[in-house]
């Protein structure tokens, strides 16, 4: 299906013939019902939605509108019930688990609302996780986690432990982790939930100049000010796209 | 794959909860200890009874008077051997080429102020040959003197440590046995317990003739011991032995024999059998508490899972795979097992050593019970952290992310 043999151009090939060359993420009709004791809860019902390279859009949505469940979809920490998925040109609806984590760590960059650093490892360790994973050796792992740590503006606090750390800090942290492996997605649910107003503005100053150097960003808020720096914003209500709009404004 | 980082990982939270991590292992360190103790103490024993065997020498026998038992009755023990079945056994056994008999009483004996009953035996000159004594200090008494009759006696190795005099200058000494003053002229070599009859370490050996005619005044004989001619099977040793006590008691054909003779290696191979099972009930009592050390190991494990959930979560998002997840939690567990066998393998060394020191006890430590207890802890690590490691690998990315 997702043959590996094949490189990023073949496998986009293989989409289907209305998307754009440069999607990187597609999905048709996705679908996610949760059996809750016997009641299907429909929590996504059938969302078409195309991201461009270098888009940076927002999700947005009162809670209860799927928002975190097309995240998770997104994210491949989830699977659908119902229809496709393509991230990238890989068909991720349908691999398995192994399959999903190793596309978890080679195409997404996770930036969670609470941070989520392993508390007793060092920063420049945090950021070295996803190498880890990858089965980078320990020499140029380091160099790449470093670059990454520098990238972010915290080339001088690497040894540092989450708790010697402010809470920017941190988050800048598990941003040069999500980014050290050139994911094609940058995900970031809720980045800024945790942050005071000043802190949150640097952060999203952040993820300005990322966009501007070529990333594609997925930002899942529900503050409007913080989704006035995507260029798009999609709304989602009861499990549908609501709106789905450009806003053409650079934060 | 990623070894390293995993046993890295394991150590810094095994640090990170250093109580928590020593309580846990405790249990496995208490059981390998034991483990470990416990055949060493065995192993100890059965070493003891080998030496025995290999010192009682290849081709000995024993004879004692009387039937001990037919069929679950004792019979009878009023007939006795005496001296003069060592005269007939002298003259008309072929295939012995020794013959020892001992006479046996427990009797006063005094040396300068000190005062102790012991065991005083009545012997030949051969009784060191054939019962395999060394003598590191002056010489045993010779069958010049023993049809002398001399008042000359050769004292068991833990005799003068009884009688609070230094072995070397006792000899020479006069020692009262029954008030009758006798001259120390030897010290023999230790032996240790065999078990059964007696301490052969705390006896007096004192000439044969001297014995019957000058302190006990009797011509009973308690044993023979009975050492079989250079290359003749010891069976046939027996028969002739037999042959000629049978004809000197006037024992009928088809009569019961009035004397007991026993192999010494016979018995010292039972007690040597049950040493082993002994040892193995020992062991197995131990390997249980290295069991229930196991279930500590996982009880701790299942709850290191739980406060670890979101970093499993985490580790999820960020690309590892269950097999990766697993092995974390598996290498830790097993990192926990083998540090505390480590741990106790010292304490279960340590406490064999000091017991053969403090109380004197055999013990001996083999390089393949310590291998055998390492080996079991890994094998308890695996057993009992793969659950919790499965549990770990098995969460759900997402929930483990929302874990509080």
């Amino acid at each position: 299906m997702t043959g590996t043999i094949l490189n990023t151009e073949e496998r986009m090939a293989m989409l289907p013939a209305d998307v754009p060359r440069d999607a990187v993420i597609v999905t048709r009709n996705l679908q996610r019902e949760y059996d809750m004791g016997g009641e299907v809860v429909r929590a996504l019902r059938g969302v078409n939605l195309t991201i461009r390279k270098n888009e940076f859009v927002a999700v947005m949505g009162p809670s209860g509108s799927g928002k975190s469940t097309l995240m998770n979809l997104i994210g491949c920490l989830d699977s659908p019930t119902g229809g496709e998925y393509w991230l990238n040109g890989h068909r991720v609806s349908e691999l398995e688990d192994n399959e999903l984590a190793r596309i978890r760590n080679k195409e997404i960059g996770f930036v969670f609302q609470t941070f989520n650093l392993l508390p007793r490892a060092t920063g420049l360790h945090n950021v070295e996780l996803p190498l880890i994973y990858a089965g980078m050796s320990g020499k140029e792992r380091r160099e790449l986690a470093s670059q990454a740590l520098v990238k972010v503006g915290l080339g001088d606090r690497m040894s540092h432990r989450p708790n010697e750390l402010s809470g920017g800090q941190r988050q800048r942290v598990a941003i040069a982790r999500a980014l050290v492996n050139s994911p094609s997605i940058l995900l970031a649910d809720e980045p800024t939930g945790n942050l005071d107003s000043a802190t949150s503005e640097e952060i999203m100053v952040l993820f300005d100049s990322l966009h501007d150097s070529g990333q594609t960003i997925v930002l899942v808020t529900h503050e409007h000010d913080i989704a006035q720096h995507a260029r798009r914003q999609v709304h989602l209500k009861d499990g549908s796209v609501e709106r789905d709009f450009e806003t053409g404004r650079k934060g | 794959m990623l070894l390293g980082e995993t046993v890295a990982v394991a150590l810094q939270s095994i640090r990170a909860n250093m109580l928590r991590s020593v309580l846990t292992m405790l249990g496995i360190i208490i059981g390998v200890g034991a483990v470990i103790t416990m055949i060493a103490l065995g192993s100890g024993a059965q070493k003891a009874v080998q030496d025995r065997i290999a010192a009682l020498g290849a081709n000995v026998f024993t004879v004692f008077a009387g039937q001990a038992r037919q069929g679950g009755i004792r019979i009878t023990d009023r007939t006795i051997l005496s001296t003069d079945d060592y005269e007939a056994l002298r003259r008309d056994a072929r295939l012995l080429k020794a013959v020892v008999p001992e006479m046996q009483q427990s009797l006063q004996v005094k040396y300068g102020n000190q005062n102790s009953n012991l065991n005083i035996v009545g012997t030949t000159a051969e009784y060191t040959q054939v019962r395999n004594y060394t003598i590191p200090f002056g010489r045993m008494f010779t069958p010049g003197e023993d049809e002398a009759r001399q008042r000359y006696a050769v004292l068991g190795a833990s005799v003068p440590r009884m009688l609070a005099g230094n072995p070397a200058g006792m000899i020479h000494q006069t020692i009262l046995i029954r008030g009758i003053p006798f001259e120390i002229i030897g010290i023999l070599g230790e032996k240790g317990s065999a078990g059964g009859f007696g301490n052969p370490d705390e006896q007096i050996l004192i000439p044969l003739q001297t014995a019957r005619y000058r302190v006990f005044g009797s011509n009973r004989v308690r044993s023979f011991s009975v050492q079989v001619a250079d290359g003749v099977p010891i069976e046939q040793g027996m028969v002739d032995l037999e042959r000629v006590l049978r004809r000197e008691h006037k024992i009928r054909p088809g009569g019961e024999n009035d004397f007991t003779i026993r192999n010494q290696q016979d018995v010292l191979a039972t007690q040597q059998q049950a040493t082993q099972v002994f040892t193995s009930l020992l062991a197995s009592i131990a390997a249980v508490s290295l069991l229930v050390g196991g279930i500590g190991i996982m009880n701790i494990m299942l709850v290191s899972v739980t406060e670890r959930t979101r970093e499993i979560g985490v580790r999820k998002a960020l690309g590892a795979t269950r097999l990766n997840i697993l092995m974390q939690f598996l290498i830790e567990a097993l990192t926990l097992c083998l540090l505390g066998g480590a741990l106790g393998i010292l304490l279960g060394v340590g406490t064999a050593v000091l017991l053969s020191r403090v109380m004197q006890w055999n013990t001996l430590i083999s390089p393949l019970s310590v291998a055998m207890a390492f080996g079991f802890s890994a094998a308890v690590g695996l057993f009992f952290g793969l659950w919790p490691a499965r549990r770990a690998s098995r969460l759900d990315p997402i929930t483990a992310l929302r874990y509080e």
